[in-house]
């Protein structure tokens, strides 16, 4: 009887699935909006997987950090040298494997990148672990301490690989068949670029289904929300922060791999020179927000590729130009995460 | 030899005796420890009497960088440590400042009067970048603060050296001072206890003095009821603006006054050096140098920033000779020479970095302070 | 008597500067439903926190089924069988209604007769099943909740102020619901500022008064007793809502 009329109050606010479709419209509308601009449609095509790739790449570095924050609320400013530290460990690779880069085979080329992936994943997690331990533990709940020794963290660590493999700039070839590009027609796509979109967009989807999909993905959403409700139904949750913490550091790894073959240089700085770019994408994604990390790395990446293009001079600051408008947008990014 | 011995609590009642002037020119916060008014007083002492006390130039140059990074470190203080949020832009403004002096001076000549519209532009520019950032920022959490400030100063460096026409690009604008800033210039014919009173120590005195009054003027800032608001926001956010207080307003006039004071100290650095470029006052490792000098002097102290820039100058121009030193002793020996090399000093300062915040996070001026009581 | 299921002895809790339970001590026998009363402040809250680990008892022992749980972490104590139902509810927005109760149910999937069972108690939270539990209503929300709690078979449930903010109807829906949970055999500590509520419901009932337990006993008895009610009820309400 009393369900019933519960049931009736109920049946005229029926909820609906709030989805925020206009983000997500954000970066075609922005792509299709440059079409005119640039003019050509062959140009445009180059631009937007070029835009893309850098995109995905952003997004493999930025992940782990913006998990990381909206778990445990932790800030790590030394993100960057688990980027730098998995750019570097892909020399473990290279050097006793250099003849797979130079095979002229696709899937030996592709397999090496594999492994390099694999190897800096491990180093950058096992890092992360020790990092997590020494650096972040003894500073939780306080942001003004996580940022000064986190950022200490980085300036030991970016030294220790100065120690280790020395200061001067390490170039590091693309493997064989990766180089040069596809042309189709007047469309001409960098292989590399293509591998890149490939990557970050497995990467994205195998994230999604973990969060979605797995109970351990269900209880990082719930522990972004209210971590105490997580602990209260019998979970560990420093256990769960120590993962993410580790999976972070080895996503930053992978996007080190990415980046570094990229830019086809290693230097101990490469990582906190890509941190501004990771910072402005979590900004404008929405701390904590996994799907809006990836909406912002690729809207900053068009907006900046299609910039440098019509107008070099302003591609310097269309980034920080991006991140005001869309914080006086929305102040809280584009996905607010719910918090408590 | 009798103030060793004299019992700890005399200095107090001293200081009431000499209170008056004194108190009223350290707005009332004195160092509250008497072997840090000793090191301060000797450090006062020090860069008063640079010119006299060494020869050569390098000291002098020390002593006059000394004082610019106390006005540095000591408005990056105002920020940290009372209003407790991080900006990773305070070498832009210390840039701006830079900048301000050596476009003003490279065209429109070098007299005072550039001296003054090349200040006075840099100064409104500072400060309405540091309104819009923290305007922007503050608002939603303190923590955009710190990822912005990076943001926007990485994004002005790139700006200053690609603006190659304005700026000089990454080699930076050279100038001439005002004539009575040049070496040539003579106040007097005759020396004095055997140094040349030229234009280069009418320049030193000039950083000298104009460091120490910013200094003072700091401290009056955050021992005033404004600054005792910036203390009660860092201490419980959310009481002070249940309190009635508007936060962001507090925190972001905070953060234009720091950047007013930093854009000062670009200014002199450059006057000094008759050179501005990227290295000298935009690069990312001073902002790491700055944080190195507070969280080590002592955060929330002012006087940590006299402490930190003397220790951390000094340590920069001689320690490094040192660790030469013991890395070519080493030679040989793997990884450990790499270790110890002089370059590979920010890795060590960096540990001590992590240390001082875990284990003093009142920085040396804490430590002399506890020792003290 | 048997030994309760729940004992706190002279548990004290301080949070920050602020000294909240000055000694609180009682028990909660199995199979009882019993009712924690008491005016807005009077500790009620930090009784149940603290029972959960999330405030830390600063003198005072707290044992469960025979375990002193005093300085156990909140997981731990989760797991000893104690379920919490926070007064904010603690219901995961971002999460179906499906996720929310999947989670509850630590070790893995839920049989069919339970879930039947609960939703049969809670049968708006099958209509949503799917939808993000956000957009439940309050009184919605607060079903979930319960229903996380008992997703599972718990030793206890911890329940604090389940009518809160409800409408008239929806509390005596969820008063029916603490019903048949008492009928299932449910030990429940409940919090309640809705005498009405409360009298229908509790077999014990506690009252609580600047951080101390001002008096225990049957609930019959203090319906019974107009002039102990009168006294009692003049401090430890705030209005006979």
């Amino acid at each position: 009887m009393s369900d019933m009329t519960a049931d009736a109050t109920t049946a005229a606010e029926l909820p609906r699935t709030k989805t925020d479709w206009v983000p997500l419209a954000l970066v075609p509308a922005l792509a299709l909006l440059a079409l005119p601009f640039v003019g050509e449609p062959s140009t445009w095509v180059t631009l937007t997987v070029a835009g893309l790739a850098m995109g995905m790449m952003i997004f493999l570095m930025a992940s782990g950090l913006t998990l990381v924050f909206g778990l445990m609320d932790i800030i790590n400013f030394g993100h960057g040298v688990f980027i730098s530290l998995g750019a570097y460990a892909t020399l473990l690779v290279l050097g006793p494997l250099a003849g797979w880069a130079q095979a002229d085979s696709v899937g030996l080329n592709l397999a090496l990148l594999l492994l390099c992936i694999l190897v800096a994943m491990a180093v950058t997690g096992v890092v992360g672990a020790v990092f997590e331990r020494v650096i972040v533990r003894p500073v939780y709940g306080s942001h003004l301490k996580q940022i000064l020794v986190t950022m200490g963290g980085l300036i030991v660590a970016e030294q220790a690989i100065h120690a280790i493999w020395g200061a001067s700039p390490i170039p590091i070839p693309l493997p064989e068949t990766l180089r040069g590009a596809f042309v189709l027609g007047d469309i001409v796509m960098e292989r590399y670029r293509v591998v890149a979109v490939a990557v970050g967009l497995t990467v994205f989807v195998a994230m999604q289904l973990m969060l979605n999909r797995t109970r351990i993905g269900l209880l990082i959403r719930a522990g972004v929300e209210n971590p105490e409700m997580v602990e209260a139904l019998g979970y560990r949750i420093k256990r769960l922060f120590v993962s993410v913490f580790v999976a972070g550091s080895a996503l930053a790894g992978l996007g080190g791999v990415m980046w570094a073959f990229y830019r086809q240089t290693l230097t101990a700085g490469m990582g906190m020179e890509v941190m501004v770019l990771v910072f402005i994408v979590i900004i404008i994604g929405g701390l904590g927000s996994v799907g809006g990390c990836f909406v912002g790395s690729i809207l900053v990446a068009l907006v900046a590729n299609y910039v440098g293009f019509l107008a070099p001079k302003l591609a310097l600051i269309s980034n920080i130009l991006v991140m005001a408008l869309v914080l006086i947008w929305r102040p809280q990014g584009l996905f607010p995460v719910a918090r408590r | 030899m009798t103030a060793t011995s004299a019992p700890t609590n005399i200095p107090f009642d001293e200081t009431k005796v000499r209170s008056g002037v004194l108190q009223s020119l350290l707005s009332s916060d004195p160092p509250r420890s008497r072997v840090l008014s000793l090191i301060l007083v000797a450090i006062l002492f020090l860069l008063a009497a640079t010119p006299f006390l060494f020869s050569g130039s390098q000291p002098l140059s020390t002593a006059a960088k000394i004082c610019v990074f106390i006005v540095l470190v000591a408005s990056y203080d105002l920020l940290l440590g009372y209003s407790g949020i991080v900006s990773f832009a305070h070498t832009m403004f210390f840039g701006i400042g830079g900048y301000g002096v050596a476009i003003a001076l490279e065209r429109l000549g070098a007299a005072w009067t550039s001296v003054g519209i090349g200040l006075l532009a840099a100064l409104a520019l500072s400060a309405a970048l540091a309104a819009a950032i923290g305007l922007l920022s503050l608002r939603v959490r303190a923590i955009f603060f710190s990822m912005i400030t990076l943001a926007v100063a990485s994004a002005m460096a790139v700006l200053a050296s690609q603006l190659s026409e304005i700026t000089g690009g990454e080699d930076g604008l050279s100038f001439q001072l005002p004539p009575a800033l040049r070496p040539a210039f003579r106040l007097l014919s005759e020396p004095v206890f055997g140094t040349a009173v030229n234009g280069r120590l009418l320049a030193y005195y000039l950083v000298f003095f104009v460091s120490l009054g910013v200094f003072l003027l700091l401290l009056r800032v955050v021992n005033s009821p404004f600054g005792r608001v910036l203390q009660a926001i860092r201490e419980n956010e959310f009481r002070a603006e249940a309190l009635g207080y508007r936060v962001v307003a507090y925190r972001t006039a905070a953060s234009v006054i720091s950047a007013l004071a930093a854009t000062v100290a670009g200014a002199l650095m450059a006057l000094w050096l008759r050179y501005n470029g990227p290295d000298t006052t935009l690069s990312f490792s001073i902002m790491i140098d700055i944080l190195l000098m507070v969280v080590i002097g002592g955060m929330g102290t002012m006087y940590g920033a006299v402490i930190g820039a003397a220790l951390f100058v000094l340590a920069q121009s001689y320690l490094q000779v040192l660790m030469e030193a013991g890395s070519s002793a080493v030679a040989g020996v793997p990884i450990l020479p790499n270790l110890i090399h002089p370059d590979r000093w920010l890795l060590w300062l960096g540990a001590l970095f992590i240390v001082s915040v875990y284990a003093f996070p009142g920085g040396i001026v804490g430590r002399l302070r506890q020792r003290g009581n | 008597m048997p030994e309760p299921l729940l004992q706190l002895e002279a548990v004290q809790t301080h949070i920050g500067p602020y000294h909240i339970l000055h000694g609180v001590s009682f028990g909660v026998q199995t199979g009882s439903l019993t009712m924690l009363l008491g005016r807005n402040g009077a500790g009620k809250t930090t009784t149940l926190r603290t029972i959960m680990g999330l405030w830390r008892a600063s003198a005072g022992r707290i044992r469960f089924d025979g375990r002193d749980i005093t300085a156990s972490a909140t997981p731990d104590i989760a797991r000893a069988g104690i379920a919490y139902v926070p007064e904010s509810m603690g219901i995961f927005t971002d999460l179906t209604v499906r996720e929310n109760i999947v989670l509850a149910a630590r070790s893995g999937p839920i049989d069919s007769a339970r879930l039947d069972w609960m939703l049969g108690l809670f049968p708006a939270l099958r209509r949503f099943w799917n939808l993000p539990a956000g957009n439940l209503s309050g009184g919605q929300k607060q079903m979930l909740a319960i229903a996380r709690a008992i997703a599972e078979p718990r030793r206890l449930l911890l329940v604090d102020e389940p009518t809160k903010g409800l409408a008239p109807v929806m509390v005596r829906s969820m008063i029916e619901a603490f019903k048949a949970l008492k009928e299932a055999g449910e030990t429940v500590l409940l919090v309640e500022q809705n005498f009405y509520a409360a009298s229908a419901l509790g077999d014990d009932v506690l009252i609580m008064d600047d951080g101390r337990i001002v008096h225990s006993g049957r609930m019959s008895d203090l319906v019974a007793d107009q002039s102990l009610q009168q006294r009692l009820l003049g401090l430890s309400l705030d209005a006979h809502q």
